[in-house]
């Protein structure tokens, strides 16, 4: 029987899977997207391990969870570890490219860059407060100008003379295209105007005073964007390395930490057969009005969260 | 007793000494100010200016709560910054609102005049005598710089506290005491008595523990509401603490330590840049020195003294390999960004000591 470690990374667009063994070699990835319940799409995922590894004859010793809904699927199916989408990042890419010295990193609705020395995170940021330059701000713009998302890349490689387009904000780089478009500029060069600006919004924003220096990973679900891998390669002047398991990278982190914690136990497949419930509602002891999110397993309360003090959670505990 | 209530904003456990001082020296009503809660940010929102720095929207959804508690005596600080500029805002936000009240402020200047300090409370107590007024208000600077010295150590030892809330439980305790103080030797042993009890309370804390600094604009650095209570996070995850800004601080320390803070960073800042801008490049250079592992550097949305800061911090934190991370709080509610930009850091720093 192979000793195996599941890493599942939930994120607000899509969920990822991997069972690595233990040499961090993946046997399995599945790569679906969350459609905005965590809960079911992470079932979804581990069936479809299930399915892929019935044959190999493996057990599973420790679950990593990270990213955006790693506390409550955390609980949800026992993992022995859980931890944020920076440190399972790192990790994971670390043990793919051992050199890295910067890690490019767009997703569905956060950005973020880490820098590495010596294998070391030595320091990273995230976009705050607002979300230009993520890939939802291109999925609104390829959905205006009735292009597929995943043609995006294609066609912005195509274009000779991209357009500029302001990078700040999402709001006026929309106006901007408006007004780009309706001066009759030709699709591919909009598009490739918009590559760079992502590029350029996340070089100001989210890179903003840190030294990138190479090599340089770029990753998320963005980095599968062909005109952006490439207005990045124009600014910085230096190679980016996608890598084809880019996507799993947070998944293969997590599995990899979960592997050299401590703590193990056991996990079957059986989770899938259980239901899960969240309910929410609001503790009426004093003004915060807390949201309290309660955590059900087959109808048993298995965690609370969201309360700011004890008095959320006297009803439950008693 | 006459029928004047006065009531002030809000800011971490302050209102025990400001409560203190203004009961001994008028016979006012002193209201407890509401404790920060939704409540009162929506409130605050709701009334201000979308623009305007959060504390602002705080300190007046602090007041329209105390208005409709029956207040009619209001009293704000201010300082250099658009601080300075809250009072006039706010007593017109509030007098359009259709509030009556009386609305004073402690500091005309950016200083805390002694003698300005002194005419408003004449205002609240005509019959008041210049020599109680200073006796007074040396027993509640006292008060507040025994508090802030407690405070450093919790700070220090609550992420590895024992029994849990046994350091706030006892914080509570003497904080009520506290607010009988009779004289400055009561003050005195009450002081020394609590300073033995907290060193007495049981800690876990291993030889050489992680070590954040947590630097940045007064309010949100000290009202644990408006930073999402980062400093408990921090203790929970077993961390060790340490705040240069308190009311000791920035009342009384700062003024005399300008000359030498700017020693200390003169190769980045050669004069301070507001408010306490140039004083958080100094603390920078000072905890790297004293072999902290990380910085926090916390300002709400806007706060310009602050956006100076930080961009000379990034210099600093390349210079003295000190990671900063920075937050920037405005009224999102959410609290789960901040863990997880926290748990990173926590983590980054644990990889960077193994090295």
């Amino acid at each position: 029987m192979r000793e195996c470690y599941l890493g599942i990374d939930v994120g607000s667009i899509s969920t990822k899977g991997v069972i690595i063994d233990k040499s961090n070699e993946i046997l399995s990835s599945c790569y679906l997207w969350t459609e905005g319940n965590p809960m079911d799409a992470v079932k979804r995922v581990i069936n479809e391990l299930r399915r892929k590894t019935e044959e190999k004859n493996i057990l599973i010793l420790g679950i990593g969870v990270t990213g955006s809904a790693r506390k409550l699927i955390g609980r949800m199916i026992g993992a022995n570890m859980v931890r944020n989408e920076i440190t399972a990042h790192a990790v994971g890419t670390l043990s793919i490219f051992p050199e890295v010295r910067t890690i490019i990193e767009i997703g569905g609705q956060d950005s973020k860059i880490i820098i590495l020395e010596d294998g070391i995170v030595m320091d990273y940021a995230m976009n705050t407060l607002c979300a230009a330059g993520t890939g939802a701000f291109l999925s609104s713009q390829a959905k205006r100008l009735g292009v597929d998302i995943e043609d995006f890349g294609d066609i912005a490689v195509k274009s000779g003379n991209p357009v500029k387009v302001a990078a700040r904000c999402t709001v006026f780089a929309e106006s901007d295209l408006v007004h780009k478009a309706q001066s009759g500029y030709k699709k591919e060069d909009i598009i490739a105007g918009l590559c760079n600006a992502i590029a350029n919004n996340y070089l100001n924003n989210v890179a903003r005073g840190k030294k990138i220096k190479a090599p340089i990973v770029f990753q998320g679900g963005v980095s599968k964007n062909k005109g952006v891998v490439k207005a990045f390669e124009r600014t910085l002047n230096e190679k980016i390395h996608v890598d084809e398991r880019g996507h799993l990278m947070g998944a293969l982190g997590i599995a990899i930490l979960s592997k050299e914690s401590d703590l193990s136990e056991p996990f079957s497949f059986q989770i899938t057969d259980m239901k899960f419930e969240t309910k929410g509602y609001e503790c009426m002891n004093c003004p915060n009005n807390c949201e309290i999110v309660c955590i059900y397993k087959n109808e048993d309360i298995i965690d609370v969260m969201g309360n700011k003090c004890e008095r959320g959670l006297e009803q439950f505990y008693k | 007793m006459n029928n004047k209530t006065i009531a002030f904003p809000q800011l971490a456990n302050y209102h025990v000494p400001i409560s203190f001082f203004l009961k001994h020296l008028t016979d006012c009503n002193i209201l407890d100010t509401p404790k920060i809660t939704k409540r009162t940010t929506e409130l605050g929102i709701k009334n201000s200016p979308e623009f305007v720095c959060m504390p602002f929207k705080y300190n007046l959804g602090n007041f329209i709560e105390a208005l409709e508690k029956g207040a009619n005596v209001l009293i704000q600080a201010g300082g250099g910054c658009r601080y300075g500029y809250y009072y006039e805002v706010q007593k017109q936000i509030l007098k359009d609102m259709g509030y009556e009240f009386e609305f004073y402020t402690l500091t005309e200047t950016d200083k805390v005049a002694i003698f300005s300090a002194y005419k408003m409370m004449k205002k609240l107590n005509p019959k008041l005598k210049f020599t109680k007024y200073l006796y007074y208000l040396a027993l509640t600077f006292k008060m507040i710089h025994y508090m802030d010295k407690i405070d450093h150590y919790i700070r220090k030892n609550i992420g590895f506290e024992v029994e849990r809330h046994s350091f706030e439980n006892l914080l509570e305790e003497m904080l009520e005491m506290f607010s009988r103080t009779k004289g400055f030797f009561h003050l005195f042993k009450l002081y020394h008595r609590y300073n033995r009890l907290f060193r007495q309370l049981k800690v876990d804390k291993p030889k050489n523990p992680i070590k954040i600094g947590v630097i940045g604009e007064l309010y949100t650095s000290m009202e644990h509401y408006a930073n999402y209570d980062l400093e408990k996070l921090l203790g929970k995850m077993n961390v060790q603490v340490k705040r240069f800004t308190n009311i000791t601080y920035l009342v009384i320390t700062k003024r005399f330590n300008n000359k030498k803070l700017l020693k200390i960073c003169n190769k980045y800042c050669k004069y301070p840049i507001g408010a306490d801008g140039m004083d958080n490049v100094a603390r920078v250079i000072t905890l790297a020195l004293e072999g902290y592992d990380g910085i926090i550097h916390i300002k709400p949305f806007g706060c310009t003294p602050e956006i100076g800061a930080m961009h000379i911090l990034n210099k600093v934190s390349e210079d003295y390999k000190i990671p900063i991370l920075y937050f920037t709080f405005d009224n999102q509610t959410s609290i789960e960004g901040i863990r997880t930009r926290l748990e990173a850091f926590y983590d980054m720093i644990k990889m960077r000591r193994s090295k």
